[in-house]
């Protein structure tokens, strides 16, 4: 598209404002859903939520907002990531689909996107831009997390189909989406790299079960699926047979990239508005004060430097994460430099979650109605390693930065040049 | 501010590269150890000639920017001053000047200025205290009304280039206010103590103020543009120091990359362990936020912005840790040879360490930055 077709920002912006106003809730809490595991709700509260969400996001297709930076041949807007970040903005106040951002859009969305064929995109882009589909990443398996293209779960040839079988993990919301794409073995007599295929596959199907897992937060949001037997035809294959680490590389890079890329909303409060009540990177300290003002504390000198320490941590965090994903679009660094950010997050992040435990003191270990809130810092607290485990471990990370983009020589390895069958696998793998 | 230069902005930056590579190398850096001045004033014309001293100073008073943006040119200068651990009273003569160039009177502008410009003298911001007032933001020293001006009293320090200075620019009380007085050097009553110092070429002194008269002129603006000048020149010195740092600790870390593919233990170089892999992966991580909220806390003191001095704080709250541990963590992977005198890395470690004392310390930023969240609620209440 000419540059001089795109509408201009500005006009994007007042056309979306009154739209909003007109058309979707105010939210409870701006910003609220933006970790997707933060919610405590009943599995039918949780459908409910769903389906409403569903409902907003065909209520944007309609409109002409959804898929802000999809092509317009396939149901998105053809706009560019400053409209995107004008609709974070705009929509801060209002309730967004924020179910159907990860991994639905990114990574699945644009991995289809950059490797579907024709008919693939036609098929299910515009069905994902306007709500239908809501899709998951089937990547990971029970024998092995970090080691992706480890995977197990086979696919066999049979006419014009393939038959899986094996087992995925850490499948987020599984039980209510709708479509999945998968990581398979289609050759098990070639180096592991070189025999992987990807498929999309319907969840919801006899030989597909769903097992919920329950975190030690409560939270029921990951699963595990057992496949057997499940027949994909060959037309929902995306990418060559045994090439899928090519689409798998970049799957992972789509999957560690949400906030340098602008293919997901992630509602921001705009320029000057009052961020209490939802969090934007660079505000957690306005909290903190708040909070230590209510609780007697923001005269003590310890107090006020670990809100300090917390707040410089947040901005410059967030400084560091916008000028690596400016140094990567300016073709300043490579793609791999994705894995700084989640070192970002596994040592910066670390602190900022030490800090929050310790500024929330003893009623983070025992609460009462009063103080849910406190009580919600300590549960979050026990969880503070999701972040530095899922989507690829910080140690994985550090690897990769080391090795791919620092050019440091890269870890000796077993399972390179060897057939996969003959890879040695623990007991527990057989 | 290196991801996006324009072509100007290259060229000052390479021009700048290339002179300190000829002028400024670890063995001329060593030579100026026990020297009193740690700079040649040749060395500082020519330096002012490639633009150093008037990137802050305006085209009416002589000075000029190659970007239009002043402080982004100037962050240029301060990443290769990093880079380099070059010498030369960059921060100072620079705040001075903009100081000047920004509230002084047209006699102080003509009297200081050209020669600020040429590199022919150096200004000195005397703007901390020692103990027990060395907190940032803490004045003690006074500047008592007389009937034609103002009789200073307190002591002042560190102040770099306090000793080599021809102008101090002094932050001290007035009726309660601060205020800014512009006074030369040998002004009676003035007894300058050269201090002993970390950096390698960096020279501060202690200056003590005795019933030092100095006239009404002498006074920068107005008894109440104070507050907000000193603010603002704290967190033009704090950008500075950012860019210094992030440069030194990017220098630091290239000479650690390159040891560790050619340093071998049990036969592998070190950069093959995984254990020193994931620290210097670690490490590149933490250059790049530098970098990040460096650029950020610029644009918003070239801005003029609401947030400028919580970004500059943060900033200045960021690098005074990791600058410090990047800088460390290199010395460790080196073992022994990275303590002596005779490897660079103490070069850039004494430039970081010292950038995170001065102007405001990690603890200093931290409670400030909190303050100033507090005052935006209160502001917002």
């Amino acid at each position: 598209m000419p540059e001089a077709s795109v509408e201009p920002v500005e006009d994007f912006r007042r056309r979306l404002h009154p739209w909003l106003e007109d058309n979707v809730p105010r939210a409870k809490r701006p910003g609220w859903g933006m970790a997707m595991t933060q919610g405590q709700l009943s599995d039918d509260e949780e459908l409910a939520e769903v389906a409403h969400q569903r409902d907003l996001q065909r209520r944007l297709f309609d409109a002409g907002f959804a898929g802000i930076c999809f092509p317009k041949e396939y149901g998105g807007q053809g706009l560019t990531p400053a409209h995107q970040q004008a609709f974070d903005e705009e929509i801060w106040p209002y309730e967004w689909p924020f179910r159907l951002q990860v991994p639905t859009l990114q990574p699945c969305a644009t991995v289809i996107l950059d490797y579907g064929t024709e008919e693939q995109k036609r098929q299910h882009l515009p069905a994902i831009l306007c709500g239908e589909e809501i899709w998951m990443q089937l990547l990971s398996e029970p024998t092995g997390g970090s080691d992706v293209a480890g995977a197990q779960t086979t696919a066999m040839r049979d006419g014009d189909e393939w038959v899986l079988n094996g087992s995925k993990i850490w499948t987020t919301g599984a039980w209510w989406a709708d479509w999945g794409l998968c990581l398979a073995r289609t050759n098990w007599d070639v180096p592991k790299h070189r025999g992987l295929s990807v498929f999309m596959l319907r969840l919801h199907q006899p030989n597909i079960e769903v097992h919920r897992i329950e975190m030690l937060n409560g939270s029921r949001e990951f699963c595990q699926e057992f496949l057997t037997d499940v027949r994909v035809p060959d037309t929902d294959r995306i990418g060559d047979v045994n090439q899928g680490w090519t689409v798998g590389s970049r799957w992972m890079f789509y999957e560690k990239s949400f906030g340098m890329l602008s293919f997901t909303t992630r509602p921001t409060p705009p320029a000057g508005a009052e961020a209490s009540g939802g969090f934007r990177a660079g505000d957690v300290g306005a909290a903190y004060v708040s909070e230590a003002r209510r609780a007697g504390r923001l005269d003590d000198a310890a107090t006020r430097e670990l809100i300090g320490e917390a707040h410089a941590l947040s901005l410059a965090s967030s400084e560091g994460t916008s000028r690596i994903g400016k140094a990567m679009a300016a073709g300043k660094l490579s793609n791999q430099a994705a894995g700084l950010t989640k070192i970002i997050g596994g040592t910066l992040g670390i602190r900022q979650s030490n800090i929050a435990l310790q500024l929330t003191g003893s009623s983070a270990a025992a609460w009462t109605e009063e103080n849910e809130a406190a009580g919600a810092r300590g549960t979050a607290f026990l969880v503070r390693q999701t972040g530095q485990i899922a989507g690829g471990t910080l140690e994985m990370s550090r690897n990769v930065v080391s090795e791919r983009l620092l050019g440091m020589p890269r870890e000796l390895s077993v399972d390179r040049d060897v057939p996969f069958r003959d890879v040695p696998r623990g007991p527990s793998a057989h | 501010m290196e991801l996006d230069l324009t072509a100007d902005q290259e060229v000052f930056a390479q021009t700048t590269t290339k002179f300190l590579d000829d002028e400024a190398s670890p063995t001329d850096l060593r030579a100026l150890r026990h020297d009193p001045t740690g700079f040649s004033s040749a060395y500082w014309r020519q330096g002012a000639e490639l633009g150093w001293t008037s990137l802050l100073v305006s085209e009416e008073d002589g000075g000029g920017s190659i970007s239009g943006g002043g402080l982004t040119d100037l962050a240029l200068v301060s990443h290769q001053f990093g880079r380099f651990a070059a010498p030369g009273p960059l921060l100072p003569t620079n705040v001075v000047a903009a100081a000047l160039s920004h509230r002084g009177s047209p006699e102080q502008k003509a009297d200081v200025l050209p020669g600020l410009l040429s590199g022919e003298t150096v200004g000195a911001w005397c703007w901390a205290e020692p103990p027990p007032n060395d907190r940032l933001g803490k004045v003690a020293m006074t500047a008592t009304v007389t009937d034609d001006g103002y009789v200073l009293n307190g002591r002042k320090g560190p102040v770099e280039a306090g000793a080599q200075a021809d102008h101090l620019l002094v932050v001290a009380q007035s009726d309660g206010r601060p205020v800014q007085l512009l006074l030369p050097a040998g002004t009676p009553g003035v007894t300058v103590v050269a201090a002993q110092g970390l950096d390698l070429t960096r020279r501060y002194a202690e200056i003590h103020f005795e019933d030092v008269r100095v006239p009404r002129t002498s006074l920068l603006g107005d008894a109440s543009s104070g507050v907000d000048d000193i603010e603002w020149q704290l967190q033009l010195a704090n950008v500075i120091q950012m860019h210094e740092m992030v440069g030194a600790m990017e220098k630091a870390f290239e000479i650690t990359m390159e040891w560790m593919f050619n340093r071998y233990s049990f036969g592998r170089p070190l950069a093959s362990y995984q254990e020193l892999k994931h620290r210097s992966a670690d490490m590149k991580a933490w250059i790049e936020v530098g970098h990040g909220i460096a650029d950020a806390a610029t644009l918003h003191v070239q801005g003029r912005g609401d947030r400028a001095g919580e970004y500059t704080s943060a900033g200045k709250a960021y690098l005074g840790v990791y600058g410090v541990d990047v800088l460390q963590d290199c010395v460790q992977i080196h073992g022994g040879i990275g303590v002596t005198f005779d490897h660079d890395m103490h070069l850039y470690l004494r430039r970081v360490v010292v950038d995170s004392l001065l102007f405001g310390t990690v603890s200093d930023h931290r409670q400030r930055l909190t303050t100033l969240l507090e005052t935006k609620e209160d502001a917002n209440a």
